[in-house]
């Protein structure tokens, strides 16, 4: 059986604008043939990471906007963590200087990318981390 | 490891992420996906089920977005199943019912999982009725599953909703065509959404007569008007009073028992499709080939395949 599609949820956190780049994305997603899950604009973290627990993503993708990076990424991978979601990788983009990506690194995000990245980028980035990760997850679940 | 050589049975009632996790794998289907089914399998038929299917952007999911909060306004827990469709070229999907349902994001009495038809005709998944067997398992009160219907495919949807709720709008046309789709047939509530457009009105009046027209049926479904935004008390009420209708004599246990069998006859049709197709791969391109040279109908083709695969 081949295995099943990725899972990404697409959400854009926080108070600022419009939502187009974070649609322009799960487009792109959907049609690199992953299943998008897309949750649209104003969700707090503790949201996000409720919808990522149920609906049983391989990835998070942020849309950030707002300079609110340094709050909504940690904030965000300690709440998967602490749900039992550690393998679940957390990426995104937005304007992000690189040193704040270097920290977010740290803090354990995945890459980030900036504005105009290419979709296949995005999409060879996601295929390769879910890749390593899914393995781990379907460890998790079985006993010692 | 199990003794089998499976995973054990996670903790459905307790934990988020394990239920989380089982849905997957029902999805997924093979063995492990039975051996959850099986243990699940006992602990359902608790919850009520509650179908909404209708024509893109008819207002399911907003429906949904405000009927929950009513649901547990009234202490009840709530689990959502939406089916989006996958992409035929690409396996991919856009599961974008979520999003709607803002309103439920943090309540931990409502359970949302999308899910994507994958390749199933029609649009309603093949999982769907186990994903629903699993949220009954859970323990969840009251299940609703959204579907996109426009036409004869969503007859598998009463097979799984113990009410069906066909959601339809001004600007998804008219009640003729409605009827051609077959979804009047399948309605025990039949919702005019976006009551605050004109032509509302007129839709759920010519639906009245078409249902008064339509002859002797046990259950004559009433037509509610909705604005999927703020007022669905009337869908509210309806749902009641065909939950009422169904708990007398023994009409919710037979509507169950047919639906049961129909799904065990689609389930059984489609392995049994699925292996012929299997089996019949080389002889089903020759034959094919003949009938483009001219030798033979499709219809001749496809009986001599037939004789010949049949035991
Ligand atoms: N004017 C008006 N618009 C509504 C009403 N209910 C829903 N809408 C709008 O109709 C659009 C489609 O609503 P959805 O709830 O996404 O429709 P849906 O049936 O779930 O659509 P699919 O899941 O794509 O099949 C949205 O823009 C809603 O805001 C209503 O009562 N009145
Ligand atoms: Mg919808």
């Amino acid at each position: 059986m081949s295995d099943p599609p990725i899972r990404i949820l697409i959400a854009k956190p926080g108070l600022d604008g419009h939502d187009r780049g974070a649609k322009v994305v799960a487009q792109g997603l959907r049609d690199a043939g992953m299943e998008v899950i897309y949750t649209g604009l104003r969700q707090t973290a503790e949201q996000i990471v409720k919808a990522a627990l149920e609906e049983d993503v391989d990835a998070v993708g942020l849309s950030l906007h707002s300079g609110a990076h340094m709050t909504f990424f940690p904030r965000i991978r300690e709440l998967l963590d602490a749900a039992g979601l550690g393998h679940v990788l957390l990426t995104g983009g937005g304007i992000i200087p690189e040193e704040d990506k270097r920290e977010l690194r740290r803090l354990g995000a995945g890459m980030l990318f900036g504005p105009g990245t290419p979709i296949a980028s995005l999409v060879d980035y996601i295929r390769k981390e879910v890749a390593r990760r899914r393995p781990a997850r379907d460890a998790a679940g079985e006993p010692e | 490891m199990s003794e089998a050589g499976l995973p054990p049975l996670p903790d459905l009632e307790g934990d988020r992420g394990a239920l989380a996790r089982a849905v997957s794998r029902v999805e997924a289907g093979g063995d492990e996906a039975r051996t959850l089914l099986d243990a699940a399998w006992k602990k359902t038929g608790r919850a009520r089920r509650i179908g909404l299917t209708g024509p893109p952007g008819a207002g399911k999911s907003t429906l949904l977005a405000t009927l929950v909060p009513l649901l547990r306004g009234e202490g009840k827990t709530v689990g959502v199943v939406a089916v989006d469709p996958s992409s035929p070229y690409t396996g991919g999907a856009l599961l974008g019912d979520r999003h709607r349902m803002a309103r439920s994001a943090a309540d931990d009495g409502v359970f949302v999982r999308s899910v994507a038809s994958r390749g199933a005709a029609g649009g309603l998944a093949r999982a769907v009725p186990a994903v629903l067997d699993l949220l009954d398992a859970a323990g969840f009160d009251v299940l609703c599953v959204e579907t996109v219907g426009v036409g004869q495919t969503e007859m598998d949807i009463a097979a799984l909703a113990d009410t069906v709720v066909v959601v339809l709008s001004p600007e998804s046309g008219d009640g003729v065509q409605a009827m051609k789709a077959g979804l009047l047939e399948i309605a025990d509530v039949l919702c005019v959404n976006k009551a605050d457009r004109p032509d509302a009105a007129t839709l759920a009046s010519e639906l009245e007569q078409m249902f008064d027209r339509g002859g002797e049926r046990a259950w004559r479904p009433p037509v509610v008007c909705t604005e999927g935004r703020r007022e669905v008390g009337p869908l509210r009420e309806a749902l009641e009073a065909h939950a009422a209708w169904l708990g007398q004599d023994d009409r919710l246990q037979e509507r169950r028992r047919r639906g049961l069998e129909q799904r065990l006859q689609r389930l059984f049709v489609s392995r049994v499709a699925d292996h012929l197709l299997e089996r019949a791969g080389e002889r089903l391109k020759a034959e094919a080939a003949e009938v483009a040279a001219g030798g033979i109908s499709v219809e001749t083709a496809a009986a001599r395949l037939a004789k010949e695969f049949e035991a």
